[in-house]
């Protein structure tokens, strides 16, 4: 416990020295990229122990704030959420050193650092907390340090904007939470997590709310309005931190709650399920509308929520049906896509940030042909997009194998009403496995491949190698844990028995029946990977000795195609867009061309949040206005509020003796 | 015994494009044609493989990438996939999901290959294949489910097996639907008609074809070989539930399934002759109406 102690304060003192040496871009770098790097490597110490069998870690001291104690606990759940921090923390931070000095002429960079190395020790306390005053004091932090990295270019108006979103939604959410606590620690008038207890009668309330709570953090549709909107606005290496692990702190209390909750009725299952059909399909909808690569990046984190829910809906369904296949796999594929997310998403973020860097603009439609010019942040970014889109051999495919896996033993076990849930979580995982490879390949092909459609992305440039590495170390992460699968999955089995109060012998029992597949599936990879290089070697042996040509693509015999006529994202996505309109609401602005040698013609689509727009703008807007009636009650002289606060101390005093 | 499993995988790779000639003959003899060769694609093959390359200008090692990685997907598809009521060379429970993902992988790198060169007919392509491919795929999850909670086991060699005749006079409405379904999804992803058609180059109307357009020489032998054997290989899923012949010797049982093929490829014909290609608007219809079917089955057998 003391070695993570230890890396929480080398993080908070680094951030202040970071802070202090503001002055110098290179000192502010060197101490905020350097203390993330220690304290990682000192926090990743008792975290593998953990993991791998150590039994967990506690310190109890008290401290003198009403109701707090300074408690903390290091057991496998909070392991298995530290891990994917402590090393997205790392490699995002050493990408951040380079990429954060092209601002460091026109800003300080020491408070940027200061806020990433205080959001990384709250995330971290927030994982460990085990006191409802300290997990709440360090939630807060967590969204306070993000709300001013999201908040690094406060020049622009859109990105005050997102920032402003962010912290109404965080608080909103914060708001939920507390009142779960409160809930919780009520009995026994404590609020040390293992003292909490809760009144069965309450149970489900304390569910829903915990949902919005957590769910608004994690991004559960229709919680997830801030997400499209802080991601792109925050520099990337941040937005890689915040997509990739600190909405996965939503998961993680939510998760938590559970364990506090007692057995769960049928219909918990049934809510997340649905939430994780939502979340999927419409982030994976919303990301195909998409024209900023960023933005796009972040509808995806929505639809890799959805398919976490799904995966923890599947194992709450096991729990309540007394089913330890559908628990067992169902969690299991869910917290394992927890990592590979932080992992993939990571990447493709960083890839984004490369994209940026080089190009100088995130506009999908304004890029292309990017490969030949930086080939090494691209290839990176294709293993991302295969990763991300579920396909095989990467780690993207292993944890939606779960899920599925689950889910079919659910269709062969469970009666007919209940089956009807895991057939959507079936067919709903297909569908967006299907749109995320659509999306991807959008984003993939259309910013790197073909002919760049801008001066930017003509003249874009390879990052440097501070900024390479984490992607290829992240890259490289994704490909082991796919070809790794059955042994990655054996090591759930500590952190399954924390949540699902399963033994140890029924855990492991039902994990092979997914280890066992895995493992044929990592050997039929290698099998594919073996022909891969058997049939280029075919190939090149083939055209060796024949004659290869080099000329224009084929365009129906234009004689001089450019750039222009190639698709672009818009209209790739198009078929689909349209196919779903009745749920986008794509507004596009068309202005046709004129006359008999017409000049000018535009098209251009917007895709505005639907729940922004529909639920949660004229639900502010109603709150607004009722409040705004009661405006007669502030009338500015000190007198009255003090009439105010003796009426109030009166009542109180009244309803107190009586 | 591995031996089976081997036998079918080489008459596989062997016979799947003549499964693409049969098609073609039958569409010729429908329209008064004799049509050519049965052995016609074994030669545009060979001659393809001794051919030289030209490549876009454009285009970087994805597109040289595409082809080899899309055969390789098909072939490993190919070892998870059973033929004729006997176990396949690989099979573990989720085989399934494998299979389809790997297709997915070839899909995936086909539509990048297309989009390498920056050719707007090509992305035209590309972006109807993930299309329909995204609404083909819930049919086809949804259908396998059916088959998995029927014959209660999740790999493929034991779901297809599991179908006899007898499943058939218990459950014959529900194998119905999800045959019609999976016929649906069989000609989607094979770029048939009425969702694609596999001989018009008219780049405007088509799908598949388009994409690999730029593609020449020992590339387009690849793809060529490759979309042989996906015909094959979901024929093949489409046999083990519509020829259930389960008699246990090796040769009635693969004679059937071999038959039963060459029924496919007929009726493909058939189906190509005599309809048109669908305006892509209602090819999404079209796909959901195949999804819908699936859940229909699974409805009949859930109660």
């Amino acid at each position: 416990m003391m070695t993570l102690l230890l890396a929480l304060s080398v993080l908070l003192i680094s951030g202040c020295a970071a802070l202090v040496a503001s002055a110098s871009p290179r000192w502010a770098t060197i101490l905020g990229v350097g203390g993330v790097l220690v304290s990682s490597v000192l926090g990743l110490v008792p975290t593998l122990d953990v993991l791998f069998g150590a039994p967990m870690l506690a310190l109890h001291a008290s401290w003198p704030v009403p109701y707090g104690a300074f408690f903390v606990e290091l057991d496998a759940l909070s392991a298995f959420f530290l891990l994917p921090t402590f090393l997205l923390a790392a490699l995002a931070a050493v990408y951040g050193g380079e990429y954060m000095l092209t601002h460091a002429r026109e800003k300080w960079l020491g408070p940027p650092w200061f806020f990433y190395n205080l959001l990384v020790a709250s995330m971290v306390l927030v994982l460990i907390a085990r006191n409802g005053v300290l997990f709440l004091m360090a939630w807060e932090i967590m969204a306070l340090a993000s709300f001013f990295l999201v908040t690094f270019d406060h020049e622009q108006a859109n990105v005050r904007d997102a920032g402003w979103t962010y912290l109404v939604a965080t608080h909103l959410g914060a708001a939920c939470v507390m009142v779960v606590f409160l809930l919780l620690g009520r009995q026994f008038g404590s609020l040390d997590f293992d003292r909490f207890s809760a009144p069965p009668e309450l149970a489900s309330v304390l569910f829903l709310l915990a949902v919005a709570g957590f769910g608004s953090k994690a991004g559960f549709a229709p919680f997830h309005v801030w997400l499209p909107e802080a991601h792109p606005a925050a520099p990337s290496h941040v937005s890689a931190l915040m997509s990739g692990v600190m909405i996965k702190t939503g998961i993680y209390g939510l998760i938590r709650v559970l364990t506090f909750l007692g057995p769960p009725p049928l219909w918990w299952g049934g809510v997340l399920i649905g939430i994780g059909l939502t979340s999927g399909v419409f982030g994976v909808l919303f990301a195909l509308a998409q024209h900023d690569l960023k933005r796009l990046l972040a509808y995806h984190s929505v639809e890799n929520i959805g398919i976490i829910a799904l995966g923890l809906g599947v194992g709450l369904l096991g729990v309540s049906t007394n089913s330890p296949s559908l628990t067992v796999l169902g969690f299991a594929g869910g917290l394992l896509h927890v990592v590979n997310h932080a992992l993939f998403k990571g990447l493709l973020f960083l890839g984004a940030g490369a994209v940026m860097h080089g190009a100088g603009t995130g506009e999908i439609d304004h890029l292309g042909g990017l490969f030949k010019r930086m080939p090494h942040a691209g290839i990176a970014f294709l293993i991302g997009a295969v990763a991300i889109s579920g396909l095989p051999p990467l780690n993207g495919f292993v944890s939606e194998f779960l899920i599925y896996l689950g889910a079919f033993h659910g269709v062969s076990s469970l009666a007919g009403t209940i089956a009807v849930a895991v057939l959507g979580v079936i067919a709903g995982l297909a569908l967006i496995g299907g749109l995320a490879a659509a999306c991807f390949t959008k984003a993939f092909g259309i910013v790197f491949l073909g002919e760049p459609r801008s001066d930017h992305a003509a003249h874009a440039h390879e990052p440097g190698l501070a900024m390479r590495l984490p992607m290829f170390l992240l890259a490289a992460s994704c490909l082991l844990i796919g070809l790794l699968a059955p042994s990655v999955v054996g090591a759930l089995i500590p952190m399954l028995e924390n949540v699902t109060n399963l033994s140890r012998e029924t855990i492991q029992a039902n994990l092979d029946l997914a280890t066992g597949p895995l493992l044929f599936v990592a050997m039929t990879s290698l099998g594919l990977f073996g022909l891969i290089a058997v049939l280029a070697g075919l190939r090149r042996w083939l055209l060796s000795r024949q004659q290869v040509e080099e000329c224009v693509t084929w365009d129906c015999g234009y004689a001089h195609p450019t750039a222009r006529m190639q698709y672009t994202a818009s209209s790739f996505a198009h078929p689909l867009i349209s196919l779903f309109k009745m749920f986008l609401h794509t507004r596009s602005r068309f202005s046709s061309p004129q006359g008999l040698f017409p000049r000018d013609a535009a098209l251009s689509t917007e895709t505005e949040d639907l729940s922004r727009r529909y639920l949660f703008q004229p639900a502010f807007v109603l709150i607004g206005r009722s409040l705004s009636s009661l405006r007669w009650l502030q009338q500015g002289q000190i007198q009255l509020y003090v009439l105010y606060i003796a009426l109030t101390l009166l009542v109180l005093l009244v309803w107190g003796l009586g | 015994m591995p031996l089976v499993p081997v036998l079918h995988l080489l008459l596989a790779l062997g016979c799947a494009p003549l499964l693409v000639s049969i098609v073609r003959r039958t569409k010729a003899l429908v329209a008064g044609r004799t049509g050519q060769p049965l052995l016609q694609p074994y030669r545009d093959l060979w001659k393809l493989l001794q051919k030289g390359a030209v490549y876009s200008r454009t285009t970087t090692w994805v597109f040289r990438a595409g082809p080899v990685v899309g055969l390789a997907a098909v072939l490993t598809a190919l070892l998870v996939m059973p033929f004729g009521g006997a176990r396949a060379l690989v099979a573990f429970p989720g085989d399934f999901l494998f299979f389809a993902y790997l297709l997915g992988l070839l899909r995936f790198f086909t539509v990048l290959a297309a989009l390498d060169t920056g050719s707007s007919f090509e992305g035209m392509g590309a972006s109807r294949e993930v299309t329909f491919s995204a609404l083909a795929e819930p049919a086809l999850f949804l259908g396998l489910a059916v088959i998995a909670r029927q014959t209660d086991s999740l790999s493929l060699s034991t779901m297809l097996s599991g179908v006899t005749a007898e499943m058939w006079r218990q459950y014959g409405p529900a194998l119905v639907l999800v045959s019609i379904g999976f016929m649906i999804v069989f000609l989607t992803e094979n770029a048939r008609i009425p969702v694609d058609d596999p001989t018009t180059h008219l780049e405007l109307t088509m799908i598949h074809e388009v994409m690999v357009l730029d593609h020449s020489g020992p590339d387009l032998a690849y793809i060529t070989y490759g979309s042989a054997l996906k015909l094959w290989i979901l024929g093949a899923l489409l046999v083990g539930i519509l020829a259930p012949v389960r008699s246990g010797s090796l040769w009635l049982d693969s004679g059937v399934a071999c038959a039963a093929m060459i029924g496919v490829a007929i009726v493909t014909g058939l189906i190509e002759s005599s309809m048109a290609r669908l305006r892509l608007l209602y090819v999404p219809q079209l796909l959901v109406g195949a999804g819908v079917l699936s859940a229909l089955a699974l409805m009949l057998v859930l109660r």
